[in-house]
């Protein structure tokens, strides 16, 4: 039942985002793509920490895993577009699977840190082996609008119709999956560990499972990221991106999904509408560029201290019934009164 | 032995200011359970104000000293502005909230300052040292850096054992509800954890700052590494974060210097991965950070 329904917001979805993607003009459309690109990743970080409880500060990490594969298979192999996007996550989801293992033993700040710093080595790896990864410049992507659309369809229309559908498969799927048994389990460890391994559930493998399920997520973003930027180049994967997923995860509300639109929005609208309304009051170059990092920052603070549950906690608190505090997560580690933080340990 | 010794005292060198990051984030973490990601924006910010006091006046040591300041400062500041609001959110909240600082100090950095890299002053030559006629392969500068480190974490260290302040820190990181009820003011103290990090901040950024350039994300990559030491050594110990920063920077050193420079990043990576492997909450933890 529950499945169904998904089904059929996901298709009524998708009917109003072909709609508004016909109507709305090229550069429009590559935004549209942007956001759907973020928006997958930033679901299956949202899953990663809001259901399952364990942090990831570095998931672009696998956004390169995913981005790279695709560039390379494409160069290489040849694939249908449906089987490298299909083997970005799979790959993705390995090496997730190999971090979800090291991580299992790690909670907190110690998980924050090596996760930090996964994003921050891994895409070195370019400039030492230059010869596959093509070094800084990176690896070009090129992807041909299908025949049956005519000559004269955007490029960057299709992109964003790639991404949609990507998007609302990986949707559906997580949304399934947050009913599911797997999803209450999940649940459970995040709210207490120990009451979770008494009832019977196994954490390490869910925790790992976790892992698996949010790095597929971001490998299928990161290789429709290369689609849209039309490369890979290490430079897009910088801990800049880590933090954008984080804070875009947080401030959407974690463990919603739309709680991820939402962060993705903020992520693809905000930087170029402050540039635009910055160079319309003739404010200077260095001023205009700067100046929606310092709004980026003001709105992260901002919905932080107003609204700690995130835009979609805000907007559930503003319009909707009597707000079920479900999407807390956490709340295990929510401090009744300051007094009793030390003894909780392991978060961060 | 001639490039060994330079690999070993640039490590050192290096490695006291990742232990500086680190301890600054070890303090304060153990009063407020708070990973402060702006730790590195601040030093950054403090470093282009030590930038323009020197330039202003020609004379390092003011500019030295009012790093240091500012990074007081602004530690007491962001604590009471900013992380105070979120103490009793989720606590994911705070940390969002100081990436939200880090962003801002960096926009800020880059609209009063500009974005081109700036050159800052060492203290003192950063001409190698001689004995004799072998040339030892470390500075003035190298050795300033690690003698500042050290005293100001031995002060620090005098302070928390010694003093009636250090006293309330300890008993405040040890448990605030018993620090509470015995009289201690919690916000005060809180504050004044956030101030010395700040402060130590400060020193790491003006230490470093003459072998980086200064721009607007000339610490993220500092701050990285000090992370690292930190988690290295474990985050509930002082002593952890100078253990970590030392292993850390000899480490790095030895393999920006015989492996190649672009395997830095992912010599750290194994080095992390391989602590956290034996000990999952860093080498110098007593909590035991697992109940299950």
């Amino acid at each position: 039942m529950t499945m169904l329904r998904h089904l059929a917001a996901a298709i009524v979805a998708a009917g109003l985002l072909l709609l508004l993607s016909i109507r709305v003009d090229a550069f429009r459309d590559y935004q549209l793509a942007q956001v759907a690109f973020y928006a997958i990743a930033v679901a299956g970080l949202t899953v990663l920490i809001g259901l399952s409880g364990q942090l990831s500060v570095g998931h672009g990490a696998f956004m390169f895993i995913g981005a790279y594969t695709t560039a390379l298979v494409l160069l290489h192999l040849h694939w249908a577009l449906a089987a490298v996007l299909a083997a970005s996550a799979v790959v993705a989801a390995v090496a997730g699977g190999i971090v979800g293992v090291a991580a299992a033993r790690l909670r907190g700040p110690y998980l924050a840190g090596a996760t930090l710093l996964l994003a921050v080595a891994l895409p070195s790896i370019t400039s030492r082996w230059q010869g596959v990864f093509g070094g800084d410049q990176g690896l070009g992507v090129t992807v041909n609008t299908p025949g049956f659309l005519g000559t004269t369809f955007p490029p960057t229309r299709w992109l964003a119709w790639l991404g949609f559908a990507g998007a609302l498969i990986t949707f559906v799927l997580l949304a399934n999956l947050r009913h599911s048994r797997i999803g209450r389990s999940w649940r459970a460890l995040r709210d207490d560990e120990v009451a979770a391994a008494l009832s019977g559930l196994n954490v390490a493998r869910l925790q790992v499972l976790a892992f698996v399920v949010s790095s597929a997520c971001a490998g299928l973003g990161g290789a429709m990221l290369a689609l849209v930027n039309s490369s890979a180049t290490p430079g897009t994967f910088a801990l800049t991106l880590s933090i954008q997923l984080l804070t875009a995860a947080i401030l959407g509300g974690l463990g919603s999904l739309a709680g991820a639109v939402w962060g993705s929005l903020v992520l693809v609208y905000l930087a170029p509408y402050i540039t635009n309304v910055a160079t319309s009051h003739g404010l200077s170059s260095s001023v205009g560029a700067n100046i929606p990092i310092v709004v980026y920052g003001a709105v992260l603070i901002v919905v932080m201290l107003l609204f700690p549950s995130g835009i979609q906690g805000g907007l559930r608190r503003l319009f909707g019934p009597a707000a079920p505090a479900a999407a807390a997560p956490f709340s295990i580690f929510r401090r009744q009164a300051p007094a009793t933080d030390n003894q909780k340990e392991g978060t961060s | 032995m001639q490039l060994f010794l330079e690999f070993t005292f640039s490590g050192i060198a290096f490695g006291m200011v990742y232990a500086a990051i680190a301890l600054s984030l070890v303090l304060i973490w153990r009063g407020t359970r708070i990973l402060n990601f702006s730790q590195g924006g601040m030093a950054m910010f403090t470093s282009y104000i030590a930038l323009i006091v020197i330039n202003h006046t020609g004379n390092y040591w003011v500019g030295f000293v009012v790093a240091l300041a500012c990074g007081l400062v602004l530690g007491a500041v962001v604590e009471r502005l900013f992380v105070r609001p979120v103490e009793n959110k989720p606590p994911l909240n705070a940390v969002i909230v100081t990436i939200g600082v880090l962003v801002v100090l960096e926009g800020l950095a880059g609209i009063i300052y500009g974005g081109q890299f700036r050159s800052f002053p060492p203290a003192f030559s950063l001409s190698g040292l001689k004995v004799g006629s072998t040339n030892l392969g470390v500075s003035r500068n190298d050795v300033f850096i690690a003698v500042a480190v050290l005293v100001v974490s031995l002060l620090l260290a005098l302070m928390f054992r010694y003093t009636t302040v250090g006293l309330r820190l300890r008993a405040t990181a040890f448990n605030s509800t018993v620090a509470r009820l015995l009289g201690v003011r919690i916000g005060r103290v809180l504050t004044l954890g956030w101030a010395l990090a700040g402060l130590i901040g400060a020193l790491a950024g003006v230490l470093v700052t003459p072998s980086t350039f200064l721009f607007p994300n000339s610490m993220d990559q500092i701050f990285v590494f000090g992370f690292t030491a930190a988690v290295i050594g474990g985050l509930d110990s002082p002593v952890g974060a100078i253990v970590g920063g030392l292993i850390l920077g000899l480490g790095l050193s030895y393999v920006g210097g015989y492996l190649g420079g672009d395997l830095i990043a992912l010599g750290s990576l194994a080095a992390l991965a391989l602590v956290l492997m034996i000990r999952p909450s860093g080498l110098f933890s007593t909590t035991s950070v697992r109940r299950v």
